[in-house]
């Protein structure tokens, strides 16, 4: 469980964050929100790029924000990028390794571990094709594996989705549910694909310019007056 | 499918990849490592063997920059200089201990090695054009500290002075180990090291460091968010380059015998960075390329040909404009690319040659 109390994050001059305070019970739960609401400032804040001015984190009972930046990923915070992070040299195997090797997890159990993350997505591409070598669809599923690969206990998927055909959206959403129960990791979801959110995720928090404006169940989330506003604006706007 | 005979088939696909590509890679490596040590000094003469052992020696410092920049993005223009801090070490240690030259070699690395993180201290927080201005900076330095003290300064003592503080007025050469005293036996000791020091590139590049600077090139907060610890992993690379950049410079120091200040100039930097970056920073056999680059083509101008040595610079100026712009892999990665695009259009042209003969007959 992650617990978020009053996290407000500055930036020269504008609140990207402005006390946030929500509770990630367990499962898959969806962060939403429009462009610029803060949802990959939340990601960075628990990763450790980004300096909250204020309030607190708890994951799993530890205080997050007093963890070292590296050490996180020790602990179990993993996470995916908008923009894809795989390692164009390497091979996919080693992509996954390279994770492994620093979450503090058994080396003898690397190879297996990495091989059974790989086959979790179901990457077709041989384990030592290099990573520069795969299409769009399958370097997205690389991320996810470095992001499950070891014992996770968070896993963070930033727009893993963004660009992809429907066929290979429906691949990574049953992926992406499979996730909590194969790995015993909390995941949480941004996306912009909202029939992808709905599918993945039990719940689900919607920001807005900083602030959390609605929280539930994702289906009564996705109805809610406040956030068709925030989407769609209203007729006052227009 | 279960997960076991998933895990089985994945694991075989592993194995098939580790195949004949590897085993076919690892016979043209030592069969040239054989050729170089054995055949090599029976074909050439001695000026041509002191070329090769130059050749080697900077294959070393090119490798070296090859780990900083080709690996972790950090560009160094400081490697020629880390190389005359090992000369410098490596001679007054010889000269004032009678340590064994294996020891000597050692400890040239080593403390080359902890003036190499030294320096690179500022990556901690500067990277690209400023961190290649600091190196040079450094580069600078050492070419004024070097001649201030006179190196190399033969005698004894630290510096090389008598008690009076003159300079010790003869300068006997760097000795040699034991086992290599004479020029081939020499040569072939520095083939050896020099194959041993790649050795321990390649197997921080094939294992956790090399996966980590891998990542560190690619996005410092991917790295970060993947849990490498990225101060630890640059001073690694600079400690591994400063190592290896020490040791070359203590096998020069007793290849050349006598070195002095004036051979190594703060544009040596400049120019091996020029030479790496024409050879491939991706690749081991880019370093290789790069000591030829540095050392023999100077020789066959100069000794062979008769050329000025100087237009080298705009040759490499303009290879280097070259490969920017369009191989930025290299010499190592283009050449393989044109020759095959060579070998395809002799292929099209014996083709349509044939077929026209066909239709006239």
């Amino acid at each position: 469980m992650i617990e978020v109390t009053d996290l407000t994050v500055h930036f020269a001059g504008i609140t990207p964050i402005d006390g946030m305070s929500v509770s990630f019970p367990g499962g898959t739960c969806g962060l939403i929100g429009p462009n610029g609401a803060g949802k990959t400032t939340f990601f960075n804040v628990l990763s450790g790029f980004v300096k909250p001015a204020a309030g607190s984190i708890s994951a799993f009972g530890e205080d997050l924000l007093k963890m070292a930046d590296f050490r996180r990923a020790r602990w179990g915070l993993r996470r995916t990028f908008q923009t894809e992070m795989a390692i164009e040299k390497l091979s996919v195997f080693d992509n996954v390794a390279m994770i492994h090797e620093h979450s503090g997890a058994k080396r003898s159990s690397r190879q297996a571990d990495v091989l059974a993350a790989i086959d979790f997505v179901g990457l077709g591409a041989s384990p030592r094709s290099k990573a520069g070598a795969l299409n769009a669809g399958d370097r997205r599923l690389l991320e996810v594996a470095r992001a499950v690969v070891g014992s996770p206990r968070i896993v963070l998927l930033d727009e893993p989705a963004a660009g992809l055909p429907d066929e290979e959206t429906e691949h990574l959403s049953q992926v992406i549910q499979k996730i909590p129960e194969a790995f015993g990791a909390l995941t949480i979801l941004v996306d912009h694909d909202m029939s992808l959110v709905s599918d993945c995720c039990t719940t689900a928090a919607v920001l807005d310019f900083g602030k959390l404006i609605a929280y539930g169940p994702t289906g009564d989330v996705l109805r809610d007056e406040h956030v068709i506003k925030a989407y769609l604006g209203t007729e006052e706007d227009v | 499918m279960s997960a076991t005979t998933a895990r089985s088939a994945a694991t075989a696909r592993v194995l098939r990849g580790l195949d004949r590509g590897m085993a076919l890679r690892g016979v043209i490596i030592v069969a040239l490592f054989l050729f170089a040590l054995l055949a090599l000094p029976a074909l050439v003469g001695a000026d041509w063997l002191t070329t090769f052992a130059s050749v080697s020696i900077y294959s070393i410092v090119a490798l070296s920059f090859g780990i900083l920049y080709g690996r972790v993005g950090m560009i160094s223009l400081g490697q020629v200089a880390l190389l005359t801090v090992g000369c410098w070490v490596g001679a007054r240690i010889a000269y004032g201990t009678s340590l064994p030259f294996p020891i000597v070699l050692l400890a040239a690395g080593g403390i080359t090695m902890v003036i190499g993180v030294l320096v690179g201290l500022p990556s901690l927080r500067l990277s690209g054009l400023y961190l290649a201005l600091i190196t040079l900076m450094f580069a600078g330095a050492v070419t004024v500290v070097l001649s201030v003290t006179d190196f190399p300064n033969g005698g004894g003592g630290f510096m090389g002075r008598f008690g009076t503080g003159a300079l010790t007025t003869t300068t006997p050469p760097v000795r040699r180990p034991a086992m290599a005293v004479g020029d081939t036996a020499f040569y072939r000791y520095i083939v050896v090291v020099t194959a041993i020091m790649f050795l321990l590139a390649l197997l921080h590049v094939a294992s956790k460091p090399g996966r980590a600077w891998a990542s560190i090139r690619e996005s410092e907060p991917a790295a970060m968010a993947a849990g490498v610890n990225i101060t630890l992993y640059k001073m690694w690379a600079f400690a591994l380059a400063s190592f290896l950049a020490g040791v070359a410079g203590c096998l020069l120091a007793a290849q050349v015998g006598v070195p002095r200040a004036i051979t190594f100039q703060t544009q040596d930097s400049l120019t091996l960075a020029a030479t790496a970056l024409i050879g491939g920073i991706f690749s081991i056999w880019g370093a290789i390329v790069a000591g030829i680059f540095n050392q023999l083509l100077p020789f066959l101008f100069q000794a062979q040909w008769g050329v000025n040595p100087n237009f080298l610079l705009i040759i490499f100026g303009a290879g280097l404009l070259q490969v920017l712009l369009t191989a930025p892999g290299g010499l190592v990665e283009q050449f393989p690319k044109d020759m095959a695009n060579l070998g395809r259009l002799v292929f099209r042209g014996v083709r349509a040659l044939l077929s026209s003969r066909e239709k006239a007959s």
